[in-house]
């Protein structure tokens, strides 16, 4: 895509104006880093994913008088988070593959979002299919190239064990099937797919073929993916800007990160 | 028979918590015998092994001939109650607080006639049988019980001063996901607990057993997880002040020694559930525990940890489970030296492979939940320090004790030599 301004320094001088003025607003699409919040589950004799913990250093004690900090641990792909290419073996010899390899402008991009909040709430294993793509690209146009899709399903306004809804035969929530990826990593040449569940994929995505078809094809092409996402259902279809930074982890496969959406205040317009 | 306890009144919140006072704990090294066979619950004597005459009270040389060599033997515990009388002031803040206290002279079948704290209902002149448990301030002594059962007689103040019945006292088991939970839990409820706490890590995904224990009368399931410093402190801060016994049931384990794992991940989560999750618990909970020794019927009585019996002596099949074990172990030490001044019992219940998922290719014998749950309710009732559950545990101990090199050359046998 190009900009419609010539003027760089004059579209970064009005951005910066509309922030300011609230014109335009920033939504915040992360989730609070805390220690109830679920991280995938795998079974048991698998290595895990480290859950967020933080130890208090000091708080204005005997331990350090002026000053409270904390150490805190977790894994790369605990709350909100991306994944870069090297999480998935597909993706495993794509180049510039890690997070601290991916170029800085990859983090900032357009965004589409496709709202599947009414079907997740009617199956919790609904899926994002190449038809419902069709019908949102008939009333919102092409997805652009290089654009991030974000799949809101409200999933994110779910609270303890109904967000994996964890059953005795896997997790159940709503996800991309293998033909939506194909349709947009290969046909659109997304960026990258966000969703508000723990991952990428559904809950039942193991049982696809390929397994985990968002993994599988997203990182394969060397794109990437946002998940644990929050606050979707204050993005507009089109026309907002994605911020996704993650942290530069040398040869790291992904990162808790703070995502943000400058979104055109509507109250303004 | 004795009066039996009833439920305690809830606390008058204007009155002071009484200090936990101690009787004396002084002893000489050879006395500390005595001590080190009560934390198991067991009577033992020094018996000269040149003259096999009975040693009363414990000392350096046999008073019939003046041999050095007294092992300490299990000795029959029957005697006569010779002479008694009881107490009814002293110079000890201890007693004084709580007389009148009886005592007397026993005659044991095995001898030697020892001085000991006499229950309530043991007739004079009545046959009696001893008891060697450890006191308030974690030191052996004999206490004569009636040579038959009577009405309530655990519920005799003097005896009660020995144990950590959970007859109305209310429990924390800190680990509800764990396989040992329910059967726990039940023990507890059969032992009368009042209120049977049950900390739920990680609430956001299910477990099996969940609604078995919810159905369980007085248990009440809290939010804890033993590796969020966050959640430990957040429940003692609420129970904290009403935790009379507190069983540590978390566990993390994964088979597997040094080279067979590629990382440290496993071992991490052993340091931080075993190790640290014990550490933490003891922060939060120790100091209102230690606090509350001697607040009244539901006082504050005991901490246990179950620990695994590879604590003693490595299992290289789970070689880094049985280090972090090691750890926890010795951390437990800690704890009782620190818990001590509040008369709060620290008892390490030691248990080798158990019947669960994470066992589940080993042969028998395995320590079922159930078995390890009375085994957790019998030592409380008894005041223990140290329990070994099973067969296993049980052989390894006695290995370790007759010969610690041995026994880790022995382990190192790919089925542990046994163990």
């Amino acid at each position: 895509m190009t900009a419609k301004t010539s003027n760089p320094a004059a579209l970064i001088g009005d951005l910066a104006l509309a922030l300011a003025s609230g014109a335009i607003e920033v939504v915040d699409l992360t989730h609070t880093l805390d220690q109830d919040f679920p991280v995938i589950v795998l079974p048991p004799e698998f290595g895990q994913c480290a859950r967020f913990r933080m130890e208090e250093i000091s708080a204005y004690d005997h331990r350090g008088p002026a000053w409270k900090w904390h150490n805190f641990t977790c894994c790369e792909h605990t709350g909100t988070h991306f994944d870069a290419p090297s999480h998935w073996i597909s993706g495993r010899d794509v180049p510039n593959g890690s997070v601290d390899e991916i170029p800085a402008a990859r983090f900032i991009g357009p965004v589409c979002v496709i709202d599947c909040s009414e079907g997740a709430k009617a199956n919790e294993d609904f899926e994002l299919t190449p038809e419902i793509i069709a019908a949102w690209e008939a009333e919102h146009g092409r997805i652009p190239q290089e654009s991030w899709v974000l799949m809101r399903t409200d999933w994110s306004k779910r609270r303890g064990a109904a967000y994996l809804n964890m059953r005795e035969d896997g997790a159940h929530s709503p996800g991309p099937t293998p033909e939506a990826v194909r349709l947009l990593v290969h046909e659109r040449g997304i960026r990258g797919f966000g969703t508000e569940t723990v991952g990428t994929d559904a809950g039942q995505g193991a049982h696809y073929t390929p397994p985990y078809p968002a993994h599988h094809y997203l990182h394969g092409a060397g794109r990437y993916g946002l998940q644990c996402l929050n606050n979707l259902d204050r993005l507009p279809a089109t026309g907002a800007m994605l911020i996704a930074t993650p942290l530069k982890i040398k040869n790291g496969t992904g990162s808790p990160l703070r995502v943000v959406a400058l979104v055109p205040n509507r109250e303004s317009d | 028979m004795t009066s039996p306890i009833v439920p305690p009144p809830k606390k008058d919140p204007q009155k002071r918590t009484r200090t936990q006072t101690l009787p004396s704990g002084a002893r000489s090294r050879a006395a500390l015998g005595l001590t080190a066979a009560a934390a198991e619950g067991r009577f033992m004597l020094q018996v000269c092994a040149e003259c096999g005459a009975v040693q009363y009270p414990p000392r350096d040389a046999c008073s019939a001939c003046l041999s050095t060599d007294l092992p300490w033997k299990d000795i029959p515990p029957a005697g006569r109650l010779i002479a008694e009388t009881t107490v009814r002031t002293s110079t000890s803040t201890y007693f004084r607080e709580r007389t009148p206290w009886r005592v007397g002279t026993v005659r044991l079948d095995a001898g030697p006639s020892v001085i000991c704290h006499v229950h309530g209902d043991v007739a004079r002149g009545g046959a009696v049988h001893i008891i060697n448990r450890l006191d308030k301030s974690g030191q052996g002594v004999l206490f004569a019980l009636p040579a038959e059962r009577t009405q309530n007689m655990e519920d005799d103040p003097q005896l009660r001063e020995l144990t950590a019945n959970p007859k109305f006292r209310r429990v924390l088991i800190t680990d509800a996901r764990s396989e040992n939970a329910l059967a726990l839990a039940q023990a507890f409820s059969k032992a009368e607990a009042s209120i049977i706490f049950l900390g739920e890590a990680e609430g956001w995904r299910p477990y099996p057993h969940r609604a078995a224990l919810a159905a369980i009368p007085g248990v009440e399931l809290v939010p804890l997880d033993v590796t969020d410093t966050r959640s430990v402190a957040e429940l003692a801060g609420e129970i904290g002040g009403k935790t009379d016994i507190l069983v540590n049931n978390a566990r993390f384990m994964r088979p597997g020694g040094i080279m067979d794992r590629g990382d440290t991940i496993f071992a991490r989560d052993e340091m931080e559930v075993n190790y640290l999750g014990l550490m933490r618990l003891a922060q939060a909970f120790g100091p209102a525990m230690r606090g509350r020794g001697a607040d009244g019927q539901n006082s504050a009585a005991a901490w246990v940890n179950i620990l695994s019996v590879y604590a003693y002596a490595n299992l290289p099949a789970l070689g880094a489970f049985s280090a972090a074990s090691a750890a926890a172990w010795s951390l437990s030490q800690c704890l009782r030296a620190e818990m001590r001044p509040g008369g709060v019992r620290v008892m390490n219940v030691y248990t080798g492979p158990t019947d669960d998922d994470w066992h589940q290719p080993l042969p028998p014998p395995k320590v079922a939940p159930s078995v390890l749950a009375k085994a957790v309710v019998a030592g409380l009732k008894d005041g223990l320090e140290d329990v070994f559950v099973g067969d296993v545990a049980r052989d390894l101990i006695d290995r370790w004790r007759a010969g610690p090199k041995i026994l880790e050359r022995e382990m190192s046998e790919t089925d542990g030599g046994g163990a």
